[in-house]
């Protein structure tokens, strides 16, 4: 049984990992150069608990399984996540009910350990909110995962099982075929049994290939700005704010490595591509972020990026065979808590496929992965008999996140292995520092031209034309 | 393993104060370099002007720090390469990592931090756009084309006039690319005057003044930059933008001296210079940690930094073999009107040298004013300039004799 995946992010790497463990023969189609390059690379990278979503609707299960699974499969799958516990801050003392009606609604859609606190508790709990918070919503339940490390995982941990994964490869066309159907690509066909459309902010497009109930995805844009890791420890609880008539406020967080974000804004635009970040953009996320801390130091903002969220009009994610497209599965429509969901999307989607077309279980699944180590974490000890076994554990290549070139070698050369300066970025974090790549990105170009037998002039930041050299020195001379 | 003195950093600063060290009597100093060879990012400067102070002649970059691997070999210094350090501790015990030795400890009798800076990054600039590639930090560009001989694109524009982007402004056209214009959004050049001449001027390279880059197009790699004219305020005018078709964005917008293993040793940092705050002997405020060259603030001149480091040297040998002097209450240094900061922060008049040596900024560019330096209601110095602007570092010597006995505050301003 052939089944195609659209999409290569977060969650169509959960749903390719999740079919690999029946016998289904999972091809993944990615436009992209890499894993991740999407929504997925570009959000808030938070594991929502579960109160927001409306209660019955798919999102609000969806999440709250998904948030279950996040820490087994971080352990299972060797991510970086953090159960850090999330506030939702109140700054009115007339809008304290609708922290009650929160609270409500997380406890319908079975969100463990809600609670609400007076402005002082949480102060206790975390200094640098602001004194201005009257009262909040506390949910243990929150966490923070990497989310590039996440999509990853799963991706890679797919392909060990049997995934085969093609990258710059755009599905262009869908047509019908006796049972099952034919997409058209970039690279050539392909045919499968069962399509499955996990094409973020392109899904529409891809949906209204084979369906006449149409779809549309307006991409709604989110601007970030992230801090210094000297900052991380700024706040330790992820602070949203309650929305109220003035929009629905941006939250402060530590990242699960240390740095501190703010983020997102919420803008409704057309173009699925225009991930630019603007000056009003930032500065008013700034301003709304400054509201939860006392002191948001702007001076320390190490880089900005904006993510598009794919969000449908019907605020729900579409899950399910799309009408009148018998074996065509859409997973659609996967805003935010899209992230938090993946595992439990992944799963959902499984079940799906299960029930139009059965298949065993396999015995060979290995579902545990061993990640990438990371020498920055690592004790004087550990570090050294690292050294001992692989001295290029040594080097030191990106120093702001003391990434050496023996985690680059291992980012290169793993299944779904790095081939780009993002790839190998969101696989070591090489890059990912305060000089933002200021230092180490001619060596990470000659690395990866060396490790793959290139010319350091074919090497990109994210495939296509984004390469980092144009020639040779006087080569432009007449 | 134990040492007299370990040196973070052996780039120009590290080297000379190892030589500097052994001079004073030092009889181990250890270079600990994170790269492959000594000299620092004097090795990727291949222009010259280096050393017309400390050698009365013209070097380029590698010829400058050759000359002090020279001198540091003849003396005598050991040192590392490829060798990291991770962290050091207020009892100056430095833990380092290398691919012979593992992570390994050398407990030593001083520390002199000489780290160096980075370049300050496009997030901490805020321009907005997209994110292709094409954009990047001088020294980055520097490096692609100086080091691995290879051009990062070919129609360019810097946004910052600090003097890395000058430089590379005339080193990207003699190597073949076009720069189209250096955008800066202060009303004054970040570089030294005699940059903006020999590598814009006498190329045709125009110097927007008071402009920014407002917007990045090109989604794989730069299509093209928008640079806008902005206010006193430094905000960009509506109407006075100009669309640049260009394959790349340099931007020399200022360096960061790189102080994390200070911040992490739990070195009281300055918040103007973001370097460590410094006494008399260049000696931070954990007691036998020394502090010269970029990382203790930015310098204009190479010159300038042999120089604090060498001074910082001498101090750390003389810690090691003389242990802490007595200290007696120190003068507090004042940056007061147009002055950015001091280094030191403070002098002791009874552990001073017969000299010392205040090195500042100041804030704006004044023309036909006077450097003064006030002790209390009494004016030590009233120094008459032609210029001082930003880009360039000032320095003031001051005496022994004049500082001895005295206690409150030494006042740097500029006047009239």
């Amino acid at each position: 049984m052939k089944v195609i995946v659209i999409g290569a992010g977060v969650t169509g790497c959960a749903i390719a990992r999740e079919l690999c463990r029946s016998q289904y023969e999972v091809t993944v189609l990615e436009k992209a150069s890499d894993l991740c390059e999407g929504t997925s690379k570009a959000n808030s990278g938070i594991v929502h608990a579960g109160f927001d979503a409306v209660p019955g609707s798919l999102m609000a299960r969806l999440n709250v399984r998904g948030s279950e699974l996040m820490e087994p499969l971080s352990r299972e799958l060797d991510f970086a996540y953090r159960r850090n516990g999330a506030f939702v801050l109140c700054f009115e003392k007339e809008n304290e009910p609708r922290l009650q009606e929160l609270k409500e609604r997380g406890e319908k859609n079975g969100v463990k350990g809600l609670r609400i606190l007076t402005g002082d508790e949480v102060r206790a709990m975390e200094p640098q909110v602001s004194d201005k918070v009257t009262a909040a919503l506390r949910a243990p339940t929150s966490g923070i995962v990497c989310p590039f490390e996440l999509t990853i995982a799963l991706g890679e941990n797919a392909a060990v099982n049997g995934a085969d994964f093609r990258f710059n490869t755009a599905v262009t066309g869908i047509r019908r075929k006796d049972n099952g159907w034919t997409l058209e690509t970039s690279k050539g066909e392909f045919e499968a049994d069962i399509v499955i459309n996990a094409a973020g902010v392109y899904a529409d497009r891809i949906h209204n290939m084979v369906s006449e109930e149409k779809m549309e995805i307006i991409p709604r844009k989110g601007e970030y700005c992230l801090m210094d890791k000297k900052l991380g420890g700024l706040v330790d609880s992820t602070l949203f704010q309650l929305p109220t008539q003035y929009g629905k406020g941006v939250l402060v967080t530590p990242t699960v490595h240390g740095n501190l974000m703010v983020g997102p804004t919420a803008v409704d635009i057309p173009d699925k591509e225009n991930t630019a970040t603007t000056a009003e953009g930032m500065a008013e996320l700034l301003q709304r972020g400054a509201k939860s801390v006392k002191n948001l130091p702007l001076n320390q903002i190490i880089t900005s990026f904006t993510g598009l969220r794919a969000h449908e009009s019907h605020d729900d994610f579409i899950i399910g065979e799309a009408a009148g497209a018998p074996g065509f599965i859409d997973a659609a429509g996967i805003a935010s808590p899209g992230l938090s969901s993946a595992p439990a999307i992944g799963e959902y989607v499984a079940e799906i496929v299960q029930s139009i077309a059965p298949a065993e279980k396999k015995e060979n699944f290995i579902g545990a992965r061993t990640g990438i180590p990371h020498v920055a974490g690592m004790s004087p000890e550990a570090l050294h008999a690292l050294i001992e076994k692989d001295p290029a554990f040594a080097n030191v290549i990106c120093r702001c996140e003391r990434v050496t070139e023996g985690e680059i070698l291992a980012a290169i050369h793993r299944p779904l292995g790095a081939t780009t300066l993002d790839g190998v970025k969101r696989r070591t974090r090489a890059g990912m520092g305060r000089c933002q790549a200021g230092f180490c990105s001619p060596s990470v170009v000659e690395i990866l031209a060396r490790e793959l037998g290139k010319d350091p002039g074919e090497i990109t930041k994210a495939g296509g034309e984004s390469r980092f050299i144009t020639g040779y020195d006087k080569e432009g001379l007449a | 393993m134990k040492t007299q003195i370990v040196i973070i950093g052996g780039g120009p600063a590290g080297l000379a104060a190892a030589v500097s060290a052994r001079k004073a009597g030092a009889e181990k100093v250890l270079i600990l370099e994170r790269s492959g060879e000594l000299g620092g990012i004097l090795n990727q400067c291949i222009h010259n002007g280096f050393g017309l102070h400390r050698f009365k002649e013209e070097l380029t970059g590698p010829e400058y720090a050759a000359r002090f691997i020279q001198m540091a070999k003849e003396a005598g210094v050991e040192a590392m390469t490829n060798t990291t350090v991770i962290s050091v501790s207020p009892d100056r015990s430095v833990t380092a990592m290398s691919r012979e030795k593992g992570v390994f400890t050398v407990e030593a009798g001083a520390v002199i931090l000489a780290m160096g800076c980075r370049e300050r990054p496009r997030g901490a600039l805020r321009i907005p756009g997209l994110r292709p590639a094409g954009i990047y930090s001088a020294g980055t560009a520097q490096k692609f084309v100086n080091v691995l001989g290879r051009m990062p694109g070919k129609r360019v524009v810097i946004l910052g006039s600090g003097d890395i982007g000058l430089i590379m402004a005339r080193r990207m056209t003699l190597e073949g690319a076009k720069v189209l214009a250096v955008a800066e959004l202060m009303p004054y050049s970040g570089g030294l005057k005699r940059n903006i001449v020999q590598c814009l001027d006498d190329y045709g390279i125009p110097l927007l003044l008071s402009h920014t880059v407002v917007d990045i197009r090109g989604k794989e790699r730069v299509e093209g930059v928008t640079v806008a004219r902005v206010d006193d305020k430094l905000k960009p005018i509506p109407g006075t933008e100009i669309e640049y078709d260009c394959d790349t964005l340099l931007l020399s917008c200022g360096l960061i001296p790189e102080n994390e293993l200070s911040y992490d040793l739990g070195c009281e940092l300055s918040p103007v210079t973001s370097g460590p705050r410094v006494n008399e002997r260049l000696e931070t405020s954990i007691p036998g940690v020394f502090a010269c060259g970029n990382v203790l603030h930015v310098h204009d001149l190479v010159d300038y930094v042999s120089e604090e480091a060498e001074a910082a040297g001498a101090a750390a040998a003389a810690f090691v073999l003389q242990g802490e002097l007595p200290a007696g209450e120190p003068l507090r240094l004042v940056a007061a009107s147009g002055v950015r900061y001091t280094v030191p922060s403070t002098i002791d008049p009874g552990r001073m040298g017969e000299t010392q040596t205040v090195r500042f900024r100041v804030g704006n560019v004044y023309k036909d004013c006077r450097v003064a330096v006030y002790l209390g209601e009494e004016r030590l110095r009233y120094i008459k300039k032609r210029i001082v602007t930003p880009g360039e570092m000032e320095q003031v010597i001051l005496k022994k004799s004049e500082l001895s006995g005295k206690t409150g505050e030494l006042r740097f301003a500029i006047e009239g």
